[in-house]
């Protein structure tokens, strides 16, 4: 019993965030079809940057997360500018994209290699343990995962309470009626991308703290987890991208508590068990033409 | 790209004159060696089966590292794999390794445990991949992405299961009797990479590849033509699934011992998708072409300095999907395919055996044909089928 209620409350923790690093995918991919396959790599990415800030300049672990992200936004700015212009004009811009991001993963990972090397990283603990209905959890996981909520609540203040956020969601629902409608589907797809990129980052220093810490593969794992959470919680849905996070997590965890070695490969048979039954997610009001 | 009539084989009769002129402007190259259009269609489909095995035939007594050769043909049966499945029907196979994994174990667990010989085991292998493809066909269901990232996970599932159980030997390795010797599973290979290089010429020639292409550009309209679009697709991914069996089961047989992570390595599938891409899918020596180089590349920096090799290989990724799209053939190929910047910088006769009539063909390719030159979604406009 106490194993199990163990199990569920770390499967929230860690489906917050898995919903976390979720979102950030979920803007990339619903607004402009893009298959970040570099995705985990950019959470990875955030995560040496904030080892870097604490090891380098002091900096306390958390003040890592705004640190990084002004220095995300310019290398998603980068990004968006060098390529996506071109997989756009792609015949199949979806496949190109998954290709052609999987090389930045690769660039990313061998980089990663270079300057950190093979090797695990972690960053100085949070402080001491928390308890939770009488057992106790680490408090980086808690801290870490409870910053998630605030990270959904501003991508939901941002896609429901701008007009560039409209306009977003208008793109997301269809892009050649969005572009008819006269929204600047060049300004919503850069703002997506970068800001996207920024929540990957912003994700990455918690990351750390979750994982244990990280190294250069381990953007792989998560990058498969984060598409299972959106395409779960259906695209373009911050809510649902909670939902499928938690359940993401809670079948992982419950899958570590009974049966350990199978844990690996919950997040890849729970994506293949929700493309084939039902592959506009849990929340999709109209089945996507897959 | 894909959608160029003019790369698609004119069917038997009923050209109107207008495309009968495009069609002798692009036959012509074959014309050069004076030999006339039949010969040279038939060249094109008997050259490529005899001379790429008897030339790879020869590589042992160039450079004498029977492993490494060994390794790189099964790569290039692979990547032909990759191409008959991807290039013609546009499904990209991300979790391909599956098959390659399938076919390992299938013809590693009939060795250990029914004692079969080596040709046997092979063809289990290839069996056992086909099988699984059977099992996954469902996925054709989906489409770019979801199937993409759809066989992946399979894939790994897979590996799991393999991994897990105690009966596989996932964990405790495998140990093979040793069926053939080195010389002569470098002869298999071969004669697999053959029998893939000549699939592959069946369908880029045949009425089948026809209707895969069909198929690719747009299902609706190729069912409406009377093409059965599940049969022709699913035809496809056995035959791609059944290769990677075959290339699984010669792997294993030369490997003999190894444990699960080996043959479901997804870096596996990456190789074979990039070899493929990089020599040019949609066309029978480029995936061919792509694999002896790259993973010759592989094997001089790769080993050694394996972080150098992911950031070439992964900068390779990028260029080649944003500059060249259409792999190293499609700077040979038809002028109509070949990337804006790299008719810049190539004289302008060298692409020219038609330089008689550059008026009439050269505007027209630059509107129509040009992939780069195509109108962007992002204006507003509807693609244009045509192009």
């Amino acid at each position: 019993m106490q194993l199990l209620e163990y199990a569920l409350v770390n499967g929230i923790l860690f489906g917050l965030f898995y919903g976390f690093i979720g979102i950030g995918l979920n803007l990339l991919f619903g607004v402009m079809r893009l298959v970040n396959l570099a995705h985990g790599d950019f959470v990875v990415f955030g995560g040496y940057l904030a080892y870097s800030l604490v090891t380098v300049f002091h900096v306390g672990s958390l003040w890592a997360i705004p640190l990084s992200i002004p220095l995300a936004l310019l290398l998603g700015f980068v990004l968006y500018q060098v390529t996506v212009p071109r997989l756009k004009r792609s015949p199949d811009t979806e496949t190109a994209s998954l290709i052609a991001f999987f090389g930045v993963s690769q660039v990313l990972q061998a980089v990663a290699t270079m300057i950190y090397g093979a090797n695990q990283i972690t960053l100085p603990s949070l402080g001491g343990p928390i308890s939770i209905f009488g057992q106790s959890y680490p408090s980086s996981v808690v801290i870490s995962a409870s910053l998630s909520v605030p990270a959904l609540g501003v991508l939901y203040l941002y896609l429901y309470r701008t007009r560039l956020g409209l306009a977003t969601r208008a793109v997301m629902a269809d892009e050649q009626e969005a572009i008819a409608s006269g929204v600047r589907v060049r300004l919503v797809a850069t703002s997506a991308f970068m800001i996207g990129i920024a929540f990957a980052a912003a994700a990455g220093t918690l990351s750390v703290f979750m994982l244990g810490g990280i190294n250069p593969t381990s953007g792989s794992a998560l990058t498969v987890t984060a598409f299972t959470v959106i395409i779960i919680g259906s695209l373009g849905n911050p809510l649902g991208t909670i939902v499928g996070g938690l359940l993401v997590g809670l079948a992982s965890s419950l899958t570590q508590a009974y049966a350990t070695e199978w844990t690996g490969m919950i997040p890849y048979a729970l994506l293949l068990a929700v493309v084939l039954l039902r592959p506009s997610g849990l929340f999709g009001r109209k089945v996507r033409s897959v | 790209m894909s959608k160029n009539p003019l790369s698609s084989p004119a069917p038997r009769g009923g050209l109107d004159a207008k495309s009968r002129e495009a069609r002798g402007a692009r036959a012509a190259p074959t014309r050069i060696w004076g030999l006339p259009v039949r010969w040279g269609r038939w060249a094109r489909r008997i050259v490529p089966v005899v001379v790429t095995p008897v030339v790879l035939g020869f590589a042992p007594h160039i450079y004498d590292n029977l492993a490494f050769l060994t390794t790189m043909i099964v790569y290039v049966v692979l990547a032909e794999g990759v191409n008959l499945l991807y290039g013609f029907t546009g499904y990209l196979p991300f979790g391909y390794v599956g098959f390659f994994g399938a076919g390992a174990y299938g013809a590693a667990l009939s060795l250990t445990y029914w004692h079969v010989p080596g040709i046997a085991a092979l063809l289990i292998g290839g069996l056992a991949a086909a099988l699984i493809g059977l099992v996954l066909s469902p996925l054709l269901r989906l489409s770019g992405a979801y199937f993409a990232l759809a066989t992946l996970a399979a894939s790994q599932v897979l590996y799991y299961i393999i991994a897990n159980e105690p009966w596989t030997f996932g964990e405790t390795g495998t140990s093979l009797p040793e069926v053939f010797s080195p010389n002569q599973i470098y002869l298999i290979a071969l004669a697999i990479m053959t029998i893939a290089i000549a699939l592959t010429v069946f369908v880029k020639e045949s009425r089948f590849g026809l209707s895969l292409r069909a198929i690719r550009s747009d299902p609706v309209s190729a069912s409406m033509a009377g093409i059965n679009v599940v049969r022709t697709r699913s035809v496809a991914w056995f035959i791609s699934a059944a290769l990677a069996g075959l290339a699984g089961a010669i792997w294993a047989i030369m490997t003999a011992a190894f444990y699960a992570e080996s043959p479901f390595a997804l870096t596996i599938s990456v190789y074979a998708i990039v070899f493929a891409l990089f020599g040019g899918v949609r066309t029978v020596l480029g995936p061919v072409v792509g694999a002896v180089v790259l993973y010759s590349l592989y094997q001089y920096i790769g080993i050694s300095n394996p972080q150098y090799f992911e950031l070439v290989y992964g900068v390779l990724i990028v260029a080649l999907i944003l500059f060249l799209p259409g792999g190293l053939s499609s700077l040979v190929g038809h002028p109509g395919n070949r990337p804006k910047w790299w008719k810049s910088i190539t004289p302008r006769a060298s692409l020219a055996p038609v330089a008689s009539t550059p008026a009439v063909l050269t505007p027209a390719r630059e509107t129509d044909q040009d992939p780069s030159g195509g109108i962007s979604r992002r204006d507003g406009t509807k693609d244009d089928d045509a192009s």
